[in-house]
């Protein structure tokens, strides 16, 4: 397609002489950029605005399935701050209660805690492995592991997910975790079976677990042995479930705000 | 140089034309992201919108963009149209947005996208450029089913992730990974081309019935 002699811009170069379109000023050309960039940003708020609680309300969700599901759906939970001094149940000052780091803890119908939710990240092969795992601090074992972000190699490292043996095989895995290639396991309470071709996407998870129960497991001891109940409220939320998205986007602020009063 | 009907304006992107089989524009995201069906066809919509919503804007205000800021003010368009996008999957659809990860943003850069905002819709009515892109955005979606209908099928057995070829097959990882894509394109281009160079020949064979011999400068 041949160009319209409209865009004329190399004709002006190689004929000064000669402005055959006006050039046009600097000032015009900074008040369109001006004005079509000022219209983009609008937009782009404007959508935002609608489109945020949405993610918000996806992403809690998500996590609250997961805290459920790797403490074998508790009757309910309650987030807890890491602090520098151990476990809070109140966020630390000046820090926002969305972002700031935590562990679930859940509770049965009775209000007797089953364990904590932990999660964790590390680089795998690709990119970074999230998980969450349920641990039992008393007794030092896992509950249940879920990776909640991966971009492992499908086929491969994405058995860290999809092969139900590997996932399963963490429950009740005392730590630290040993793993052990296929085949080579001596029946010890420490060890989980790798995957075979994905050594590297599961030793990483393995690591994840071993580093946050190191980093973690004191502070996790100690709130266990204090003998936690279910707040009176149950937590997440004293929200009425009438609209579920609604009520998870509440999670977060609810139950900060409920920590704090 | 020839002026085009609307039906061409329309035809020509879906199939004489065809963005990624015919023009090779394209294909950061034709290569990355047409390992399951499902992912083609969110990133073809995403990319069909983009490209119909900025060709549609950047026709209404050509006259007012300074020919010196205009491949700026293009290059702005599209990056809102896809923002909006990445927005809307993500609320909408997270467990595909979260698939295509980085790649809804690369739209931003999709050279098939500038490329009909400098060549069309920047000289052209706004309902001409609106058919054009419709045109190039479909045909952008053929190119893409045909992939990820390919690479899922042999990759995982299956179409929209219902399984299709049974239990006893042993899925083709390598289709899924990123060689997979390199392959599937390799595999469409080259059939287009035999394709293509058989139409040539047959067109040859009936205008010279008795041989080619003489007429092969004229072709």
């Amino acid at each position: 397609m041949k160009e319209l002699p409209t865009v004329s811009s190399d004709a002006n170069g190689s004929d000064p002489a000669m402005p055959a379109a006006p050039q046009a000023s600097s000032a015009r050309l900074m008040a369109t950029l001006a004005i079509a960039g000022a219209f983009a940003g609008l937009v782009i708020v404007l959508v935002f605005q609608w489109a945020d609680p949405q993610i918000q309300a996806h992403r809690a969700a998500a996590l609250r399935a997961a805290v459920l599901e790797v403490l074998s759906q508790p009757a309910s939970y309650q987030s807890l701050y890491v602090t520098s001094g151990g476990l809070s149940e109140t966020p630390p000052e000046g820090v926002d209660t969305v972002t700031a780091e935590k562990v679930f803890l859940g509770f049965d119908e009775s209000g007797d805690p089953v364990g904590y939710a932990v999660t964790g990240a590390e680089p795998g092969f690709q990119d970074f492995i999230h998980l969450i795992f349920g641990y039992d601090a008393a007794a030092g074992s896992l509950l249940g592991m879920k990776v909640l972000e991966s971009k492992e190699t499908p086929g491969l490292g994405d058995k860290i997910f999809k092969d139900m043996d590997f996932v399963n095989g963490f429950q009740g895995v005392e730590t630290p975790i040993v793993g052990v290639k296929q085949g080579a396991a001596t029946g010890s309470d420490d060890e989980v079976d790798m995957i075979t071709g994905a050594t590297i996407s599961s030793r990483t998870v393995i690591g994840i677990i071993n580093h946050r129960v190191e980093a973690l497991g004191a502070d996790l001891e100690a709130h266990a042995a204090t003998a936690p109940r279910a707040p009176a409220i149950p937590s997440p939320d004293p929200i009425p479930a009438d609209d579920a998205a609604e009520s998870a986007v509440m999670d977060d602020a609810a139950e900060g705000g409920e920590a704090g009063s | 140089m020839r002026e085009t009907t609307p039906q061409e304006d329309l035809i020509r992107g879906i199939w004489k034309e065809n963005p990624v089989l015919v023009q090779l524009l394209g294909l950061c995201p034709a290569l990355a992201v047409t390992n399951t069906v499902p992912n083609a066809i969110a990133m073809g919509l995403a990319t069909f919108f983009v490209l119909t919503g900025s060709s549609l804007l950047v026709s209404l205000v050509k006259n007012w963009i300074p020919s010196e800021v205009r491949i700026s003010a293009y290059i702005l368009i599209i990056a809102t149209f896809v923002t909006i996008a990445d927005l809307v999957l993500a609320a909408v659809v997270p467990l595909i947005h979260k698939e295509l990860g980085a790649f809804i943003a690369l739209i931003v850069v999709n050279c098939m996208i500038l490329g009909r905002q400098e060549a069309f819709a920047s000289k052209r009515p706004v309902g001409r450029s609106l058919l054009d892109a419709v045109g190039t955005g479909t045909g952008f979606m053929i190119a893409m089913l045909m992939m990820g209908t390919f690479r899922e099928v042999l990759g995982n057995g299956s179409i929209m992730g219902f399984s299709i070829l049974g239990e006893n097959f042993e899925p083709w990882i390598v289709m899924i990974l990123p060689p997979g894509g390199f392959l599937t394109l390799g595999f469409i281009l080259l059939t287009f081309g035999w394709w293509k160079e058989r139409q040539a020949e047959s067109i040859r064979v009936r205008q010279w019935p008795h041989g080619v011999a003489s007429g092969e400068e004229a072709v």
